[in-house]
């Protein structure tokens, strides 16, 4: 069993629809986005979904998006992304919806409670 | 919490953004079970580490090498100056731009963290987030640099700014020789990212190569 390149998988995923690049590749505009698209590139490569099933889950999401009248600038594309990549990782049981949502929680608590200048960890606000 | 004073007016960290927040999530979860290798995401997520944004930083250098009442204006109010590109320094901290010369070099670190003010200078490369950098930069700078292939002359002070909750910093590198001629845009295409963390200087266009 051979498993994907990871650089050919993401130069694949670099060629999503519609995804923000220019001459030289995706550009991120946030350090977020940049891991989300690895996630998504690591997740496919380790072959926990095929490339036709993230070109559909994202263009579901970027479908909806348009019948939202959502603006098509590309400025929210990896917030479809990531949308995206929580509908794969639910329905293929990789996580659920009520841990994705505890987890969020749990991480925007942390930084609440974790001083400037600390790292940022979970369970922060119990130290 | 304690007396507030306007540095730590702000005494916890920001809380990213909703999608941003998501990701963290999902990463997170994924890798305790084993289905992410952070280490993996890492070293991918490097392949891309000059596709945020290094460019918005070029640009502001470029003008404060052409226009000396730009350069005046960054030095005096970093924030302000970006702000007039439409960039910020972060989530919301001061930005404080830092000039090389002749006889001062600066170089940028966060020892506690890795705070980077990306919105100019794009994904912080692995090593500037490595515990050895952070904590070795303020000790030994000079060492750090060397290894990094920067050898400053002894003569050249040397100068730490260690990112905290007040202030974030960006280096303004020296003008390189043999570009009097050179356009604004031609300029920024010479300015890397390493050279406005301090770890590096920018290559004269006719010294050949820019790393």
């Amino acid at each position: 069993m051979s498993r994907p390149d990871a650089k050919d998988v993401a130069e694949r995923f670099a060629a999503s629809p519609l995804l923000p690049r220019d001459d030289g590749g995706p550009v991120f505009a946030e350090p977020w986005q940049a891991q989300a698209f690895a996630m998504a590139v690591q997740l496919s490569a380790d072959g926990h979904f095929t490339w036709t099933e993230w070109t559909t889950a994202l263009g579901e999401q970027l479908q909806a998006a348009v019948k939202r009248g959502e603006p098509d600038d590309g400025s929210r594309y990896f917030e479809h992304w990531i949308t995206a990549l929580e509908q794969l990782a639910t329905d293929k049981k990789l996580t659920d919806l009520t841990a994705l949502n505890e987890r969020k929680e749990a991480w925007a608590d942390s930084y609440r409670h974790t001083p400037h200048g600390q790292p940022v960890e979970l369970g922060a606000r119990f130290r | 919490m304690s007396q507030p004073s306007s540095d730590h007016a702000q005494d916890h960290t920001d809380v990213p953004s909703d999608p941003a927040l998501r990701v963290k999530a999902l990463e997170s979860l994924l890798v305790e079970k084993g289905l992410v290798d952070p280490d993996a995401l890492d070293v991918l997520v490097d392949t891309y580490e000059n596709r945020v944004g290094p460019r918005n930083g070029a640009q502001v250098v470029a003008r404060a090498w052409v226009d000396p009442a730009y350069k005046q204006r960054l030095l005096d109010d970093g924030t302000e100056a970006m702000a007039e590109f439409g960039y910020s320094g972060g989530q919301g901290e001061k930005l404080t731009v830092v000039e090389n010369t002749s006889s001062v070099h600066n170089v940028i670190v966060c020892t506690l963290c890795s705070c980077y003010p990306w919105p100019v200078l794009g994904l912080p490369p692995t090593w500037y987030k490595s515990a050895a950098f952070r904590s070795r930069t303020v000790i030994d700078p000079r060492g750090v640099l060397s290894e990094l292939g920067l050898e400053l002359p002894k003569d050249i002070e040397v100068r730490v700014w260690d990112s905290n909750a007040a202030s974030r910093y960006f280096v303004l590198p020296e003008r390189p020789d043999g570009t009097d001629s050179m356009s604004e845009a031609g300029l920024a295409a010479l300015v890397t990212r390493d050279a406005m963390i301090g770890v590096a200087k920018v290559a004269s266009p006719t010294a050949g190569g820019v790393s």
